[in-house]
């Protein structure tokens, strides 16, 4: 019964632990790893034109939307003494620059970070847009159209296929203008006429389309306009069409910047204005991200993390979080292997004296101050004090003693004899009042058994809390400390052999069978 | 290493892990450990319900009565004095004579009432309690022990431990000092200990540093087949103790005292494993049993006998 008990909370430690970890990295995406970091994409967005003077300026700048497949990390405006309002309706987010005057030339900056993120999934519920109207084709063109229409949908399946058809027509005719499209053609002169004339022919077989402007991707690029993409809907869903030879889907790295065929800048009260992209790969903590992203994504649980303390506490809590896993060590030590030490937790204190002076040093220095304690404590012992006073006097003269140390180390060039502090001070007093007390009643050996043995212990501690991987991990997933602890309250149950019991009863072993 | 285990287990040993989580943790509630930790309660226990003890000739609490051991000790020329709190026989100091102004010590050396001062100065300010808290001084009557016993062990005083489990004497043996103990019966410390035959209370085998042995390594004399005498007494006395202290697990050191016969010394609630090195015997099977009786007679005279009972049943 007890035992069922123990499973259980073990059970459910562990499940609100490792569930709580797990929901982490996967919604919020925390890095497992400190080190982590994600490439993230800097986009900046440069205007530039001559201000007519004694105009009012009004600039209007689409902005990128949160699409599903990148995510906007970070957005910043530089306008030196524009107004600013950034609009949103129903398919963009456009920025509005606004000044009653300026003089010569302007420059305008958007920079935004973006996040390529893995969930691609479709906007699930699009509104299906209206069917539109066949227009009122031009007399000189409108068999021309029909013709075109006519032969699509003969080598077509679907509304896909049909627009695809549509537009290899169009651009064969560009390549090699058969001579009853030269009317036509003469309207498509750049790419965004293309798109254009294409969403106006498709309307002519009542398909709607729209045409979608954005960035390809590609470290280091600069353009200085966006690329079209037409979109035809299908009765579901939009599918992406490339004008140029219809291939369906958009290209890998490309993020849709604006949907509508308008331009992308538009400026009132100026002159010989010009747009720049720059595109550049960047690196970003996956942490910062994974911060970022849950405020974006109303997701509180990051509020109460331990990065949201200051900092100096924060680092006070890295070496607190790794206490637990110190006194795991401890417990597995002691009670699965059978190592004996001073005390349960003298170990775990050694190893965090352990911290500020480095493993080697530390342990140096532990046994150096120890020893020459325990000669001094001998001594002291021949004058017959009291219990108290005779703490003190070998604590004025362990810090007497490191003192004296830290200077013959800094003459001698080793700085990390400096590296002592008050804590490991009053650890190893008391270590050494134990081990001379353990020396006395149980003799040296024993003494010497339980030094090296808390020594042995610590070590092992100081190694294990120093992992930075479990550093990081204990910082960021503090719930894993319930795993820790269900691991603790395990072993609390475990009433098996010692390893070292297996020596100790040894003559069993030989005598018996 | 899992033929090792296999071995340990079917031996029937038990190792620290269990002693804790299944015997200790189980059967030994935790208020009542200062009945036992305190060896100054222990004694007034078992001295209101009628169990032999050395005579307590006074007590030493407060640092300004250390002046006042000449007056205790008055009249007895040997004496013990030991802390209430101390463990393992630490801090224990034996008198065993007078010599012009001095006391001699069991190890020979000659002490002046200075250095006696001191030492009881000491035991006050808890150098030698558990967690260093503040401490009596117990000045009592020293055993003589049995001359059973003076062949097979060096300065001190050998006692006899018994594991005690729901009232049933389980298991004993006998420790005896060694010029290594420095006359202390601790085997960790380097004493001797002895299994002993719970029906005949005859000494068995011997085990030192965890090595079997034969002789002792001072004297050289055979350990084994010593006799105790009041073997039965002497086991009713540490069943007695059961009810003293209620604890379910304990182990009760007894001292055989050449004219008073047994005299229960201290208790412990924490008894160590070896004995059962010493008894070349696990005793889980035992233990057990005992845990699972339904009843347990009310007498210790009868539950003693019921140690025996069993303790024969699981040897064949």
């Amino acid at each position: 019964m007890r035992k069922l008990h123990l499973y259980l909370l073990t059970f459910v430690l562990c499940l609100i632990g490792l569930g709580l970890t797990y929901y982490k990295i996967a919604v919020i995406g925390l890095p497992l790893a400190a080190s982590e970091q994600t490439e993230v994409w800097n986009i900046e967005t440069r205007v530039s034109f001559r201000a007519k003077p004694d105009n009012a300026i009004k600039v209007s700048l689409p902005l990128p939307p949160n699409s599903p497949n990148y995510f906007v990390l970070d957005e910043s405006f530089i306008s030196a003494g524009y107004g600013l309002a950034v609009e949103q309706d129903n398919t963009n987010r456009v920025a509005h620059w606004a000044k009653r005057r300026a003089q010569g030339k302007q420059l305008l900056f958007y920079r935004v970070v973006l996040l390529e993120t893995e969930e691609s999934k479709q906007e699930s519920s699009v509104p299906s847009p209206v069917y539109p109207q066949i227009p009122n084709y031009p007399e000189d063109l409108e068999p021309i159209i029909k013709g075109m229409l006519e032969r699509a949908r003969q080598q077509s399946a679907d509304t896909v296929s049909f627009s695809q058809r549509v537009i290899e027509q169009l651009n064969i005719a560009q390549s090699a203008p058969a001579p009853e499209l030269k009317p036509l053609l003469k309207h498509i002169t750049q790419p965004r006429s293309l798109a254009k004339n294409l969403s106006w022919i498709l309307e002519g077989a009542r398909i709607p389309s729209r045409i979608v402007q954005g960035l390809r991707l590609q470290d280091g690029k600069e353009y200085s306009d966006l690329e079209y993409f037409l979109q035809v809907y299908d009765g579901e869903r939009w599918r992406s069409l490339n004008i140029k030879d219809g291939q369906e889907g958009l290209p890998s790295n490309f993020i849709i910047w604006q949907i509508g065929a308008d331009r992308v800048l538009s400026i009132e009260g100026s002159s010989e204005s010009s747009i720049q992209y720059t595109v550049a790969k960047g690196l970003r903590e996956a942490i910062n991200i994974a911060e970022s992203r849950s405020v974006e994504k109303n997701i509180h649980l990051m509020e109460f993390s331990l990065y949201s303390l200051p900092v100096h506490v924060q680092n006070v809590y890295k070496v607190l979080l790794m206490i637990p896993l110190g006194a795991l060590v401890v417990v597995f030590m002691r009670n699965i292997i059978g190592i004996r030490t001073f005390g349960t937790f003298m170990p775990v204190l050694i190893a965090l004296a352990f911290r500020e002076t480095e493993l080697l040093w530390g342990v140096i220095l532990f046994s150096l101050v120890v020893g020459l304690g325990l000669l001094l404590r001998a001594y002291v012992e021949q004058l017959k004090l009291l219990l108290v006073p005779r703490l003190a006097a070998v604590l004025t003269m362990v810090v007497l003693l490191i003192a004296g140390i830290s200077v013959v180390m800094h003459k001698l060039g080793l700085e990390m004899g400096l590296s002592v502090a008050l804590f490991p001070i009053v650890i190893m007093t008391m270590t050494i009042e134990r081990m001379s007390l353990t020396w006395e009643e149980a003799g040296p050996a024993e003494a010497f058994k339980q030094v090296t043995g808390s020594l042995l212990v610590s070590v092992i501690g100081y190694l294990a809390m120093n992992i930075n991987e479990f550093q990081y991990m204990f910082f960021t997933f503090p719930e894993l400390l319930l795993v820790v602890l269900a691991i603790i309250l395990l072993l609390g149950r475990y009433s098996g052999y010692r390893l070292m019991e297996l020596w100790r009863f040894r003559a069993f072993i030989k005598n018996k069978l | 290493m899992f033929g090792i285990l296999k071995k340990l287990k079917r031996s029937g040993v038990v190792g620290m892990n269990q002693r804790n989580a299944d015997f200790i943790l189980r059967y030994n509630k935790r208020s009542l450990y200062p009945l036992v930790d305190d060896k100054l309660r222990t004694k007034y226990l078992a001295m209101a319900s009628g169990i032999a003890v050395p005579k307590l000739y006074g007590v030493i609490e407060i640092q300004r009565d250390v002046a006042r051991l000449p007056e205790i000790v008055e009249g007895h020329e040997d004496f013990v004095i030991k802390p209430a709190h101390g463990s393992g026989g630490s801090g224990i100091c034996v008198i065993t004579r007078r010599l012009n102004n001095r006391y001699r010590q069991n190890n020979g050396d000659l002490l002046t009432e200075e250095d006696i001062a001191y030492h009881v100065s000491n035991i006050l300010s808890g150098l030698y309690s558990l967690g260093g808290q503040p401490d009596q001084a117990l000045i009592e009557y020293r055993v003589k022990f049995d001359p059973l016993f003076e062949s097979v062990s060096y300065r001190g005083v050998p006692d006899i431990r018994t594991i005690v489990f729901r009232g049933i004497p389980v298991t004993s043996m006998v420790r005896l000092p060694t010029r290594m103990s420095d006359g202390k019966a601790n085997l960790h410390q380097g004493a001797v200990g002895a299994g002993i035959d719970m029906m005949t209370g005859r000494t068995t085998h011997a085990i030192w540093q965890n090595y079997p042995i034969e002789q002792h390594p001072d004297t050289g004399v055979t350990i084994g087949g010593l006799e105790i005498p009041h073997w039965h007494k002497l086991l009713t006395l540490a069943a007695q103790c059961h009810e003293l202290a209620g604890l379910g697990y304990l182990g009760v050191d007894v001292v055989l005292d050449r004219e008073l016969g047994p005299l229960v010394l201290e208790l412990n609630a924490r008894p160590g494993l070896s004995i059962q090195i010493a008894n070349r015997r696990g005793m889980s099977q035992l233990l057990e049993k005992i845990s699972k009786l339904k009843e347990i007679p009310a007498s210790a005279a009868e539950r003693a006998t019921l140690g025996q009972e069993l303790f024969l049943k699981n040897q064949t």
